[in-house]
């Protein structure tokens, strides 16, 4: 059943390369994304912290 | 609803339960359209690399909405002098950027089976939607080349606005000029040329795309309003 769906004949070279780039695109938008707001919260938090002491 | 959200509080509390939940469905709907899309069967003229159609088209059309965002975030901080308009300008630019280079991307891949060509510089649709890239390049560069932020957001948001004629000529370049690229078939004139085996997974797919990208463009505002936050801070800090 996968293989069949995974299927593409000779066009595999451009099908799977093109899924690739998605793929990677996508992984480079949320990796990004979530290290940016997960950095920027942890120092504004800490320096929240600090003027309140 | 959108002068509600303006607030910066109201914003951060709406997009801490709204951006998640975007992503969840997301993930549902480009999972189930790939499903289907790879599912499908050949085209009777393009055979298997059909499938690239399910991920080169929505990033297409999300590359697009999100620079329309940026024309309509950077209007409303120019004229309004709105922060949270700017830092939704400044999020969006990254994530347009990216969704193009995909698009150019898996389209060159797609074209070189289908026209033999990998890139035609004559053609009007192709070298827009480069323009496009360019102009998304150009807005980050910008802002990041002016040491005074407010300035440099300023300077980029004016270009961004000029940008937005790039918009119609990308929609219309299949009609204005001759092309190899395919015309428009789902919004014309007589209803989608796609038969529903095709229409339906490219919807799916185009559906989640937008979802992921309003989940990816509400978390980057938020990581620019701390941003914003702890240089304030830290500003204050330093003066203390």
């Amino acid at each position: 059943m996968i293989g069949q769906v995974l299927s593409a004949g000779k066009y595999a070279a451009y099908i799977w390369p093109a899924y690739a780039v998605s793929l990677a695109g996508f992984a480079w938008m949320i990796i990004d994304t979530l290290a940016r707001a997960r950095r920027w919260k942890r120092r504004a938090d800490r320096l929240e912290n600090e003027g309140e002491r | 609803m959108f002068s509600a959200l303006a607030n910066p509080a109201r914003f951060m509390a709406f997009s801490r339960w709204a951006a998640p939940i975007l992503g969840v469905i997301a993930a549902g709907l480009i999972g189930a359209g790939l499903w289907l899309g790879l599912n499908a069967p050949p085209d009777y003229q393009q055979g298997e690399t059909v499938k690239i159609m399910f991920i080169h088209v929505p990033a297409a059309w999300v590359a697009m909405l999100a620079y329309a965002c940026l024309g309509g975030a950077s209007f409303v901080s120019l004229v309004f002098r709105h922060a949270l308009a700017d830092a939704a300008a400044k999020a969006v630019a990254p994530l347009g950027a990216a969704f193009t280079g995909v698009a150019l991307v898996t389209g060159s891949l797609w074209g070189r089976p289908m026209w033999g060509a990998w890139w035609v510089w004559g053609d009007a649709r192709l070298v827009s939607v480069l323009v496009l890239f360019l102009l998304f390049l150009g807005y980050m560069a910008l802002r990041a080349s002016i040491e005074d932020e407010a300035k440099g957001a300023r300077a980029a948001e004016i270009l961004a606005l000029v940008g937005l004629i790039n918009l119609p000529i990308i929609k219309y370049s299949v009609e204005w000029w001759n092309t190899l690229h395919q015309g428009e078939s789902i919004m014309r004139a007589g209803g989608p040329a796609l038969a529903p085996v095709y229409l339906t997974p490219l919807l799916l797919v185009g559906a989640g795309y937008c979802a992921a990208f309003g989940a990816l463009w509400l978390e980057r505002i938020r990581a620019e309003v701390w941003r914003r936050r702890a240089t304030s801070l830290a500003l204050r800090a330093a003066l203390a």
